[in-house]
């Protein structure tokens, strides 16, 4: 079993560093060779994820496989081994990574059939697969660093993919500086863990066996910079400024990267330490207070979007905050669960708006979109699907996993968040729905000779929109006729409130009803041939992202700038230049001046002889 | 006459050698104030010698005059051959080894 479980992080790896090779060695290869390879590997490896699931479920739940692989570092006390744990948390997140994975590499295969760098694409995608499974597998902190700055660094040569275009090359920077930021607050966090507990553990089972022996205020601070790297990781406020921009990259980079997976190692990192954050609840106030205002900024600015991946971009970002609110009030499978079910419609709507953009030559604009129905009714039926789970309608997937959130935040007491999330729910509704009908209604608009889709673009959507309806099942809860079965699988520390059904069935009926009252306002704004509209003084703001990214441009990049020309032409240039010429302008000075006492004239060199013998005498005969 | 007169005297004789080793341009008169300088060193050797009843400064001054009288065979020589290449003795007219960048 062990070895399975290191094969799933390791092949991905031997498959990238083979594609690369193949890619780099100038061959000519058939398309087909590399088509094998990009897609033989995610499907090993969701087969051997498969067995491990099944394993997990043959044992108690407190039951961890290991896989020690080698000691990486060995300095004393300071031992770090390379080694993966599967829990059943991990065994939840690597279910959905290495499965939703394996359907957006066969989508892949199809969507970048056109590209030149094919080889290189699945390289760096194979090469993400691997980091991710790293990050999650991880058993020890560090490891998971690491895997944590893989997938850093895979996004980056993902979103920066056509590097042909300058805008795409700037994403790519913004969003690896950017996650630099929250990964200063993830080191700063790790160092202090490890000084606090002083070698008492490295690996996560150590540090939450001996996590007593760290007072309460040294464990504000770690929870506090951990949950700063995982704002930089899951684009919360403040830090969501790269995630927009990243859509940048290929559509299938966007939906396994930037809306499935890697957006999702936050929570799940904040679930890893969830037997640190339950002896903080106040930061888990604040992380859910932060999670809350990511989702309604999301929302509102979602709503005022005209690209169809940037609107899915904001809308990744409001329900990273839906999840952060649940990991934030402890009730870490309700959001695990989210992560879950959301990795299902998101990636299907981003693959559905993928094979859109695809069909219409790479127009991205909903405005130019319109009675795409006709052309298109099978993913008018998928979109519609992930539309419907993601805006929390029963019985599809999004309504179970928002619906538990939700109702843990109300039973917690914390009505603001509850109001608020139910609001963004509203506008959930309102904005998918108005992006659906803007595209699948309306107006035909002049279509140059749609494209036809592969099959092999197509399947994958059916399988997604299949599980965006079922698998909401697996976490319903007593009320539902379910059994609570995933919160139970993942058996997390965590104290789950009880609530009567009663109560439970006015909750959901609440958040259902604004959602139906979304679509409804939607109905009515937008089914309507709508044309691309002008925006007052307000709906501009909204627009321009309430100015975020222009004050961080004023404060972080033009004020460094100005320093920079500062100390360039002022500290460089004449201090300390101006110091150095200074003292070679003093030494020619000098120089001249004894030079113009060499005048060749004869009387002169006497005198100096004798002003010289005389200074002798006088000096001899102070002394004798 | 005690030997202070022979010392101010000599004072004298130096410091009108030096001043005009200074201010004369003409080599002879240069020439003639470096002799008239060591004169008067040989003076206050004389004076010394009289003055502590031994015979070493006199000596001393005999030896002097000896290379008082062959230094004034080489300067003449030199003299004579600067005024046959240059048709001058005027020592501001000598300044082949200046450094013309700096003045």
């Amino acid at each position: 079993m062990s070895i399975i479980l290191a094969l799933i992080v390791i092949l991905p790896f031997i498959s990238s560093m083979v594609l690369a090779s193949l890619y780099l060695s100038n061959l000519k290869i058939e398309k087909k060779l590399y088509n094998i390879i990009a897609v033989t590997t995610p499907v090993i490896v969701t087969i051997l994820t498969f067995i491990i699931i099944y394993n997990s479920t043959q044992h108690s739940s407190s039951y961890i496989l290991e896989s020690y692989l080698f000691n990486w570092i060995d300095v004393g006390e300071f031992q770090i081994d390379l080694r993966f744990i599967a829990d059943r948390l991990s065994v939840v997140m690597i279910s959905f990574i290495s499965f939703i994975g394996m359907l957006i590499h066969i989508y892949a295969t199809s969507y970048m059939s056109d590209d030149d760098g094919f080889g290189k694409f699945f390289a760096y995608f194979h090469f993400f697969l691997g980091s991710m499974l790293l990050l999650v597998l991880a058993s020890n902190p560090i490891i998971m660093f690491i895997g944590w700055e893989l997938v850093g660094l895979a996004s980056y040569l993902l979103i920066g993919y056509y590097h042909q275009g300058y805008d795409n090359i700037t994403s790519a920077n913004k969003a690896f500086i950017v996650n630099r930021v929250g990964d200063f607050g993830f080191i700063i966090a790790l160092a202090t863990l490890f000084i606090s507990l002083e070698g008492n553990g490295y690996e996560f089972i150590d540090i939450k066996n001996s996590i007593s022996l760290i007072d309460n205020h040294t464990l504000s601070i770690i929870g506090f910079f951990l949950f700063v790297g995982a704002m930089g990781k899951s684009a919360q406020l403040p830090l969501f400024v790269w995630l927009p921009d990243a859509m940048a990259g290929p559509t299938p980079v966007s939906a396994l990267i930037h809306a499935a997976t890697m957006v999702t190692a936050g929570v799940y990192m904040v679930a890893r330490f969830g037997f640190l954050y339950n002896e903080i609840p106040s930061i888990g106030e604040f992380i859910a207070f932060i999670g809350i205002s990511s989702a309604l900024f999301g929302a509102v600015v979602a709503l005022y979007q005209d690209d169809i991946k940037k609107i899915l971009a904001y809308s990744t970002m409001s329900q990273l905050g839906y999840m952060f609110v649940a990991v934030g009030l402890g009730a870490y499978s309700s959001g695990i669960f989210h992560i879950f079910t959301h990795a299902f419609f998101k990636a299907l709507l981003f693959m559905g708006a993928g094979a859109i953009i695809i069909s219409l030559h790479h127009e991205q604009n909903i405005f130019k979109m319109g009675n795409l129905k006709k052309y298109k009714p099978q993913l008018f039926i998928v979109m519609l699907i992930a539309s419907l789970a993601i805006s929390g309608i029963f019985p599809f997937a999004g309504f179970f996993s928002k619906d538990a959130i939700l109702s843990s935040a109300f039973l917690n007491h914390n009505y603001i968040i509850w109001g608020v999330g139910v609001f963004v729910a509203f506008l959930t509704s309102l904005y998918m729905f108005k992006m659906l009908f803007i595209v699948f209604f309306g107006d035909d608009k002049s279509y140059d000779n749609i494209k036809s889709l592969d099959k092999t673009l197509i399947y994958p959507l059916y399988i997604l929109a299949f599980g965006s309806i079922v698998v909401g099942f697996l976490g319903a809860n007593e009320a539902y006729g379910g059994s609570n079965s995933f919160s139970s699988f993942l058996a997390l520390d965590e104290h789950i409130q009880h609530s009567s059904h009663k109560l439970e069935y006015i909750l959901a009926l609440i958040s259902m009803s604004v959602s139906l009252l979304g679509i409804f306002l939607a109905y009515r704004l937008y089914f309507l041939p709508s044309q691309e509209k002008s925006y007052n003084k307000f709906e501009q703001i909204i627009v321009d992202r309430f100015y975020i990214d222009r004050v961080y441009n004023i404060i972080f990049i033009k004020g460094l700038r100005r320093v920079a020309i500062f100390f360039n032409n002022i500290v460089d240039n004449k201090i300390v230049d101006g110091f150095i010429d200074g003292i070679s302008q003093l030494y020619l000075q000098v120089a001249y001046n004894f030079a113009s006492s060499q005048s060749a004239n004869v009387r002169y060199y006497a005198l100096y002889m004798i002003g010289g013998v005389s200074l002798i005498s006088l000096y001899l005969l102070t002394i004798l | 006459m005690t030997p202070h007169h022979f010392l101010y005297l000599a004072t004298i004789l130096f410091g009108i050698g030096l001043l005009g080793l200074t201010i004369r341009k003409n080599l002879f008169v240069i020439y003639l104030s470096i002799e008239l300088m060591l004169s008067s060193v040989n003076l206050i050797l004389a004076t010394f010698s009289r003055a502590n009843n031994s015979q070493d400064g006199s000596i001393m001054a005999l030896l002097m005059i000896a290379v008082i009288a062959s230094e004034a065979s080489i300067f003449l020589a030199i003299i004579v051959y600067l005024y046959k290449s240059t048709k001058t003795i005027d020592t501001e007219t000598f300044t082949n080894l200046r450094n013309e960048e700096s003045i």
